[in-house]
């Protein structure tokens, strides 16, 4: 008698292998249609006129003669622009912004999501619902009240005015993300600690905030990334004191068009936010609050 | 002596406590048993202080908690979910309470790592929660709702969630940890009648936020109150029959014959008869038909249709009744309860054990 295996054929190599191929190749699309703008700039801002108009080159000093002359006008070389100054007001005006949105944003959403509030028909929803209509409005609609009320209050062409807009403008994304947040946390670790002597507010600092990290970085990315890319207040509400980086790229632009300089200031603006992406990817894993309520 | 006077507690129209009572004193382990939707994790919530009664009080030999938030209550507490903190090691969410009380991490810390040690998981306490089973979890809970000390410590159906074998082990654990504690009043929720009978000193026995019994298990078992209350207690469900005592007597599908002594001494009227499952047996001289028959562990409870009356028979061996076979049934009608028409305990014919 002879002894027949289980599976006599085994099927998973060839459908396994299939199956890896599609998905590396599928990996290996997607990371080039992504870095592939990366690098163009990249290479765009090391050519000079000649350069650019010399079609799709890649290879330095093979195809194209490297010049730094994209990057120099950066910082105030020839044809160009100092972009220091503007990129430090975007990053102050932005982590300001952001850190205060984020702060009142959070202490608002977890009242929203813990207590309730009754004011003549309006519910907990209706005040979430509140904070992000203010985002429906197009920023056109704004921008003059915004311009009215900070010359009123002498802040035009101000970094606290233009932090002043932006967290009335960041904000509500902050409110809106975190009320979400706070409502998947159980209400019952809340109890917990009030049972083991916490009070409401040392429940929030000691247990519901270190398990909304991931929510604080969600709502934080969003708000940095809104601050960062705004070109449309920070054109409207400063004049010459004041100059974000948004608008100090723009004005790079002259009658011909340098896509070096623009292509350099591209890279530029966007490296905080892909540093930011790496630093904070860590905390936005999934299941954060696994083991609080079973 | 932990007081609760005259609780009340409705929400959107459903009355979770309806003057609830009762005085529970030091050094005893004391059973809340209902069904869900009985009262027992509103009047915890309300002892804790996590629920706000509609009218009522709670107090600790003599100190009214009425005033008192949750977090300023000399209460622990082990919810039927198992709520750990996520973001704490075991050890830490153990010391954590402790250190809301003003001690130390370290002290806190050595505190906690002994009460690891009791509940059985010295080895864990560098783990998450969300590394532990289900089981560990939960002993996590209990040792952080021990080590606070605790004059009053609440148990909400604490091991309903775990698997039976677990359960009856940590149920036990739990017991022998507690015989430690001196001077602790204990509540523990439960919707099992069993048990409820092993573990308490006491029971309290509840249905639709009312308080329907309250005594030493025996007595409770031995002689439900009422008919609702002998409902909540029985497992396997308790018969109720209409009985008619007159000219004419029957007590269900029974008659006259086998009533014998249990109708001694009433007068004639309308009754009736709580009679519990174990006192129907196989044999004898009626036959009804087998709707279904369950067998669980080494028991088996058998739902009988006898003369259009619906009964169950509990049988302490595994016996194979196929639904709609017939069978012979006889009852011990001497070991029955006859109630009033208004549902209370009129007279209990023999003592009664536990079953």
């Amino acid at each position: 008698m002879t002894h027949q295996p289980l599976d006599p054929e085994p099927r998973a190599p060839v459908s396994r292998t299939l199956k890896l191929a599609l998905k590396y190749g599928f990996i290996l699309f997607w990371s080039a249609f992504v870095v592939f703008p990366f690098l163009w700039a990249l290479t765009t801002s090391f050519k000079d006129a000649n350069g650019v108009t010399n079609g799709a080159t890649w290879l330095p000093w093979l195809q194209y003669q490297p010049s730094t002359q994209g990057w120099a006008s950066l910082f105030g070389g020839p044809g160009g622009t100092n972009i220091v100054r503007p990129y430090l007001n975007s990053i102050w005006v932005t982590l300001g912004a952001s850190v205060v949105s984020i702060t009142l944003g959070t202490l608002a959403a977890y009242g929203l999501s813990r207590f309730t509030f009754r004011f003549l028909f309006f519910r907990n929803a209706d005040i979430t619902f509140f904070f992000i209509s203010q985002r429906i409005m197009p920023p056109i609609v704004l921008a003059i009240p915004f311009f009215l009320m900070l010359r009123a209050l002498g802040l035009l062409d101000s970094l606290a005015g233009l932090i002043l807009v932006y967290v009335a403008l960041l904000m509500p994304i902050a409110v809106w993300v975190m009320v979400d947040f706070f409502n998947s946390i159980p209400r019952g670790l809340d109890e917990m600690a009030w049972m083991d002597g916490c009070d409401p507010i040392t429940t929030f600092f000691r247990v519901i905030l270190p398990n909304a990290v991931p929510g604080l970085v969600v709502a934080g990315m969003f708000c940095v990334i809104f601050g960062w890319n705004d070109f449309f207040f920070a054109f409207t509400l400063t004049f010459t004191q004041t100059q974000l980086l948004p608008v100090s790229i723009v004005a790079l632009n002259s009658s011909v068009t340098p896509w070096w300089a623009l292509s350099a200031s591209a890279l530029v603006s966007i490296a905080p936010l892909v540093l930011l992406a790496f630093v904070v990817e860590r905390f936005l894993s999934k299941g954060g609050l696994a083991g609080a309520v079973r | 002596m932990l007081e609760i006077h005259d609780l009340t507690h409705a929400e959107d129209g459903v009355t979770h406590l309806d003057h609830v009572s009762a005085r529970l004193a030091p050094g005893t382990l004391t059973t809340i048993l209902g069904r869900t939707g009985a009262g027992k994790t509103s009047l915890l919530r309300t002892i804790a202080g996590l629920l706000v009664p509609d009218s009522g009080e709670v107090s600790l030999d003599g100190q009214g908690w009425s005033r008192l938030p949750p977090w300023k209550r000399p209460t622990a507490m082990v919810t039927q979910q198992f709520i750990n903190y996520p973001h704490l090691s075991t050890l830490d969410n153990v010391a954590f309470p402790l250190v809301r009380k003003g001690l130390r991490w370290p002290a806190a810390r050595d505190s906690a790592r002994a009460m690891l040690d009791r509940v059985g998981l010295s080895a864990m306490v560098g783990r998450r929660p969300s590394e532990l089973s289900g089981g560990q979890q939960q002993r996590v809970a209990i040792a952080r709702a021990l080590v606070k000390q605790a004059p009053v410590l609440l148990l909400d159906e604490p091991f309903v969630n775990l698997d039976y074998k677990l359960r009856e082990d940590l149920r036990e654990e739990l017991v022998d940890m507690l015989r430690n504690e001196s001077g602790l009043i204990v509540l523990y929720a439960s919707t099992e009648p069993r048990e409820a009978l092993s573990l308490g000193d006491r029971i309290l026995l509840m249905a639709e936020g009312r308080l329907l019994d309250d005594g030493e298990p025996q007595q409770v078992f031995g002689a439900p109150a009422t008919i609702e209350a002998a409902r909540v207690i029985s497992d396997p469900p308790i018969n109720i029959l209409p009985l008619t005592v007159g000219a004419h007597v029957a007590a269900g599908p029974f008659g006259a014959q086998d009533a014998g002594d249990l109708i001694r001494g009433l007068a004639p009227g309308e009754y009736r008869l709580g009679l519990r499952a174990a006192d129907l047996r196989p044999g004898g001289r009626h036959v009804a038909r087998v709707v279904l028959s369950e067998v669980s562990g080494s028991e088996t409870v058998t739902h009988l249709d006898l003369a259009g009356f619906a009964l169950v028979m509990h049988e302490k061996s595994v016996v194979t009744h196929p639904p709609g076979a017939e069978i012979a049934v006889d009852a011990n009608l001497a070991r029955g309860f006859i109630y009033g028409a208004d549902g209370t305990l009129l007279r209990r014919e023999a003592p009664h054990g536990q079953d």
